[in-house]
């Protein structure tokens, strides 16, 4: 560094006045830092989120720039909470919300559990299983289409193989009522590891002592479970539901090139609906209610959640 | 048993968990592997009934992934002179002719482009908050902090209509420049949540030090913060990238033929006839093989990475 | 550090104006990716021969042509010069201004419609429909159309078998009720080993296939959208009893006579069945033919054709695109140019000998025509008798709701033929009310 008069003044100087008078104060530093971030999510998330709110009050089609955009109120809010379609999308969305977050939570919890024991390989283990939810999930949905192909798919020949029903006797993506369980395997193919990862490190926190304390109380290895493990690990399981609950809310690509929403409804999510709403019918207005109904949705359940969490944590 | 320890699993069990995880990790990476071999599997090894494990390799997939291949009237096809490449073999074995380039080499260096991009400007942005938020009296911190991390929580659907709208306006449509804006839009909360953690570690003492000695908050940023927080910033800029290297959703809307990424892409790759599987597994391998080595390299962080920062092993 | 990453972005927006700015003299053409424009790829190089113009092409596979396509156009999207869109899209291109109105040009450049067959003017070019404003010149006839093993068909074994279960001769379907008698036949029956199945048929949801499939059975039944045409009266049209005998048909063919694992299938699918081996029949677009004939596999002469069987009248559903000029182009001159080249009748002729399915009446009013091509007097036969599906600007919404209808009811099993088309009506009736046509 060069040795400059106002270098060796700076440095007879108290810092703080230091700071004043050879740059920016820390709080125009701190301004200066966090403002492109926020303008930028303002640019790109809040005024399109207003945006939204206003077209959902209009019969505005993107696609008809010629046409006049009339004010119809709540007219949009009203057709979409009480057409009969929307609460069946609705109920197809809940339906892979609750399972696949069940079934993540088993299994996932189940190999972290396993993995805690602490064989020799279980690092690189851990690294291979993790490898599905790295992948493109557009791909993922694209490539299961060929593997769920009854004549020549995988999946259904190692059905064949391990329980003997023939190969072509069942379509996971036809009807009789399996695309719904279809994509439910798949995104449970994909993010068990997420849950697995996050039940580990809660694992992994629970101090040796608390094992050591409850094996001189000579309590069994079934309650030192319950009564430690479990209650241990619920705040870290927690989050995972969190964190995998709203993704699989906002589910789209995996399942649309999967499924595409059918056969005929019953794989169509509320975000793949919206889609064909807002960008295959260009009914811009309408879609723009969908929306601000479907954020108000997750908006809400994740704030009682999070409360809900944050009481587990402080117990 | 030796050295009995409560918190040591015994052997058996051990064992035990080994073979059961064994049996989960061949499991959940047969998929993966499928994909991997069906991209050197000739066609129609690649859609025979039952499906083969054994197979001649071939590298029909890669070539067609690349070309583009017409089919050409049978006594033109008869008069042409014997191919010159061993790409124009294969591709004569299916009794087509390659007619020209494929557009997965444009595709994929779009998601390069934004992909890179995008991370690079996240990560500046990102460092910048992070650091403010860690060492500042940052007026209503916390409220902006749940602000930005909220923004992830909004379905990209929820605002996608009136991006659209806007970049129509701007001209931003099917634009490079486009992406990179919106995609750092998305990781900038992960980014600066992240690097907030990774900065909160840094113990403040070494910036104490360094203004002692007359570094100007800038300085200190430059030459201690930055150096320190390396490792931190170079796991936080391959999360971001992973994202907006699997995007699918805001590309799909907004991109088309000029900066339109792999992941919408890949799906769409047919050849002449039905959906050509090889050529699929063959580009979802090469898109596959960046994460795959990062993932191996990140380990680490990863779970970091993936919760926000939220958990730390 | 700043100072690296704010270049690496500087150089990253730079790169994206550099892509961004096409070269002036260049075309860019979309269309669909499948056989018939590689073909067109070929026929181009003519013109970029004769013009100095370089060609380059935007093909975008079928499922997500459309979808990718509108949302183009409705960007403003300056990335196609040229367009072969699908006739449906029409109205919208008209009404929207996406396409430009092409009448002065073709006075100009003395290019007469009447040079084209009528039926392919009518749905491709013109709206509103029959009235004389063109939007498109008509580049590629099809129609949906069928294909067998004539290998099987031949087999002396095969032939015995289905005299005896059927009293009848085993050859083409000459109603549609005789189709499903000889898919039905093959459902499930071993051949050389292997078990196959009837026919493959279009039953996917996502875009269009189902509802392009199913109209084949509906108009041959008589299925009409409306009572008296511009009317939009669809009650008693759209649901009358022919129209549900042909829905309950048109699944008792998917339910019976078809491939497993095929309730999503469109033209891929149906090629990759027939391709395999797995099916005796199998209904795909015109614009396939030339390919599966030289197919290697079962190509040749294992392969034939035949139109779509007639039942109460002879009909076809109709494909096939014209090319517009987008009005979003910077070059709308060289767009022009390659449409007037295309014109000319031997560059059609050219075109159709390339395996692209010309409109041009001196191609097919050639007396050489029908033999040209084992397909060719089909293709004839078939384009007679052309129904298309709705042209509005709202089609897109049409289409969903007849896609989501049909896909429930044929595929997912849901409600009755009846129930459907009722439903249908509802759904088009809302349609139209909110476009204010009703």
């Amino acid at each position: 560094m060069t040795d400059t008069p106002i270098d060796r003044m700076a440095r007879a100087t108290p810092r703080i006045v230091a700071r004043r008078v050879r740059g920016l104060s820390d709080r125009a530093i701190a301004w200066l830092f966090v403002a492109p971030t926020i303008f930028l999510l303002l640019a790109i998330n809040i005024f399109p989120l207003i945006w939204t709110v206003r077209l959902s009050f209009t019969n505005y089609a993107a696609n008809r720039p010629g046409r006049e955009v009339e004010w119809v109120g709540l007219r949009n809010y009203e057709r979409i909470l009480t057409s009969e379609g929307i609460w069946a999308n609705m109920q197809t969305t809940a339906h892979f919300l609750i399972w696949t977050i069940t079934l993540q939570v088993l299994i996932g919890f189940t190999l972290a559990w396993l993995i805690n024991r602490k064989f020799k390989g279980n690092d690189l283990l851990t690294t291979l299983i993790v490898l599905p939810m790295m992948l493109s999930p557009a791909v993922v949905g694209n490539f299961w289409t060929f593997l769920y192909q009854p004549q020549i798919g995988l999946f259904n020949y190692m059905i064949e193989l391990v329980t003997g029903t023939p190969a072509s006797s069942f379509s996971m993506l036809g009807p009789g009522g399996l695309a719904k369980w279809s994509i439910i395997i798949v995104d449970t193919w994909m993010w068990t590891p997420f849950v697995m990862l996050i039940c580990l490190a809660g694992l992994r926190s629970i101090p040796d002592y608390i094992y050591e304390a409850a094996e001189v109380d000579r309590a069994s290895k079934w309650r030192q479970f319950w009564t430690i493990t479990v209650p241990m690990v619920l705040p870290f399981l927690m989050l995972a539901v969190l964190f995998r609950g709203i993704e699989n809310f906002k589910m789209f690509d995996m399942v649309v090139l999967l499924t595409g929403g059918g056969p005929g409804n019953e794989t169509l999510l509320a975000s793949i609906d919206l889609k064909r709403e807002a960008f295959e019918k260009w009914r811009t207005g309408y879609s723009s209610a969908y929306a601000i109904i479907l954020f108000v949705t997750v908006f809400g359940l994740a704030s009682v959640y999070v409360k809900a969490l944050n009481k587990v944590k402080q117990r | 048993m030796s050295a009995y320890s409560v918190t040591e699993p015994s052997r058996a069990s051990k064992s035990v968990a080994a073979v059961l995880v064994v049996v989960y990790a061949i499991i959940t990476l047969l998929p993966l592997l499928w994909i991997i071999s069906t991209g050197f599997k000739s066609g129609p090894d690649s859609i025979s009934y039952p499906p083969r494990v054994l197979f001649e390799p071939s590298l029909e997939g890669y070539v067609n992934l690349f070309t583009t291949r017409t089919r050409i009237g049978a006594e033109q096809f008869a008069a042409l002179p014997p191919p010159e490449t061993w790409y124009d073999k294969i591709v004569r074995q299916s009794g087509t002719v390659i007619a020209g380039q494929s557009r997965f080499g444009e595709r994929f260096m779009n998601s390069v482009i934004i992909g890179f991009g995008s991370t690079a400007l996240s990560i500046f942005l990102g460092t910048l908050a992070a650091y403010a938020f860690s060492r500042f009296k940052v007026p209503l911190k916390d409220d902006l902090l749940f602000f930005i991390l909220s923004t992830r929580m909004m379905p990209p659907i929820a605002v996608a209509i009136p991006i659209y709208l806007m970049y129509r306006e701007l001209g931003l449509s099917d634009t490079h420049l486009g992406m990179i804006l919106l995609y750092t839009a998305v990781n900038i909360s992960l980014a600066v949540w992240l690097l907030k953690g990774f900065i909160d570690e840094i113990p403040r003492e070494y910036e104490e030090a360094a203004l002692i000695d007359g570094y100007t908050r800038f300085q200190a940023f430059r030459k201690v913060v930055l150096p320190q927080a390396a490792t931190g910033i170079a796991s936080t800029a391959i999360f971001c990238l992973i994202f907006a290297w699997n995007e699918y959703a805001f590309a799909v809307l907004l991109t088309s033929g000029k900066a339109q990424t792999a992941p919408p892409f890949i799906p769409t790759i047919i050849g002449v006839g039905g959906q050509d599987w090889p050529a699929v597994a063959a580009g979802a391998t090469l898109f596959l093989l960046p994460v795959m080595i990062f993932t191996i390299l990140l380990r680490k962080h990863l779970l970091r990475g993936i919760t926000f920062g939220a958990v730390r092993k | 550090m700043k100072v690296r990453l704010l270049t690496a972005t500087a150089v990253g927006a730079l790169l994206s104006a550099g892509v961004a700015s096409a070269q002036s003299n260049e075309l860019t053409l979309c269309w669909a990716a499948w056989d018939p424009a590689n073909a067109l790829v070929e026929l181009s190089k003519d013109f970029e021969a004769q013009s100095g113009i370089k060609m380059k092409f935007e093909f975008v596979p079928w499922p997500n042509f459309a979808d990718r396509m509108l949302n183009e156009l409705n960007s403003g999207g300056q990335l196609c010069d040229l367009l072969i869109g699908d006739s449906q899209w029409i109205g919208g291109g008209a009404e929207n201004g996406h396409y430009i109105k092409l009448n002065d040009f073709f006075a100009a450049e003395s290019i007469s419609m009447d040079d084209f067959a009528p039926a392919t003017v009518y749905a491709y070019s013109t709206w509103p429909k029959g009235e004389p404003n063109y939007y498109a010149l008509p580049a590629m006839g099809d129609a949906n159309g069928w294909f067998y093993r004539k290998d099987w068909f031949e087999r002396d074994d095969i032939r015995a078998a289905f005299l005896e279960a059927t009293g009848r001769e085993l050859g083409e379907p000459q109603t549609q009720k005789e189709l499903l008698e000889i898919a039905q036949f093959f459902q499930g029956r071993e051949i050389d080993g292997q078990t196959v199945y009837g026919a493959s048929i279009f039953t996917e949801r996502g875009s269009e296939g189902i509802t392009m499939g199913a109209t084949g059975a509906l108009y041959a039944w008589g299925f009409k959208y409306e009572n008296t045409p511009g009317q939009y009266d669809m009650e008693g049209a759209v649901n009358s009893p022919e129209a549900v005998e042909a829905l309950e048909f048109y699944k008792e063919l998917y339910k019976t006579g078809t491939p497993p694992g095929y309730d999503n299938a469109y033209m891929e699918q149906s090629l990759d069945a027939f391709k395999s081996g797995q099916v005796a029949m199998a209904m795909n677009w015109f614009a396939f033919f030339p390919g599966l004939a030289a197919d290697p596999t079962v190509g040749g002469d294992k392969i034939d054709f035949f139109v779509n069987p007639a039942q109460n009248q002879p009909a076809s559903t109709l494909g096939g695109q014209g090319i517009s000029v987008v009005s979003y182009s910077d070059n709308v001159e060289g767009a022009l140019q390659y449409v007037k080249w295309f014109a000319q009748p031997d560059v059609q002729q050219k075109w159709w000998s390339m395996g692209g399915y010309s409109c041009h009446v001196s191609v097919l009013n050639d007396p050489g025509f029908k033999d040209s091509a084992p397909f060719a007097a089909d293709f004839l036969a078939a384009m007679d008798n052309v129904y298309d599906f709705w042209q509005e600007p709202a089609y897109a919404s049409l289409l969903l709701a007849m896609q989501d209808r049909l896909h429930n009811y044929v595929v997912a099993d849901q409600g009755t033929a009846q129930e459907a088309l009722d439903g249908l009506i509802a759904d088009w009736t809302e349609v139209f009310e909110d476009e204010g046509k009703l």
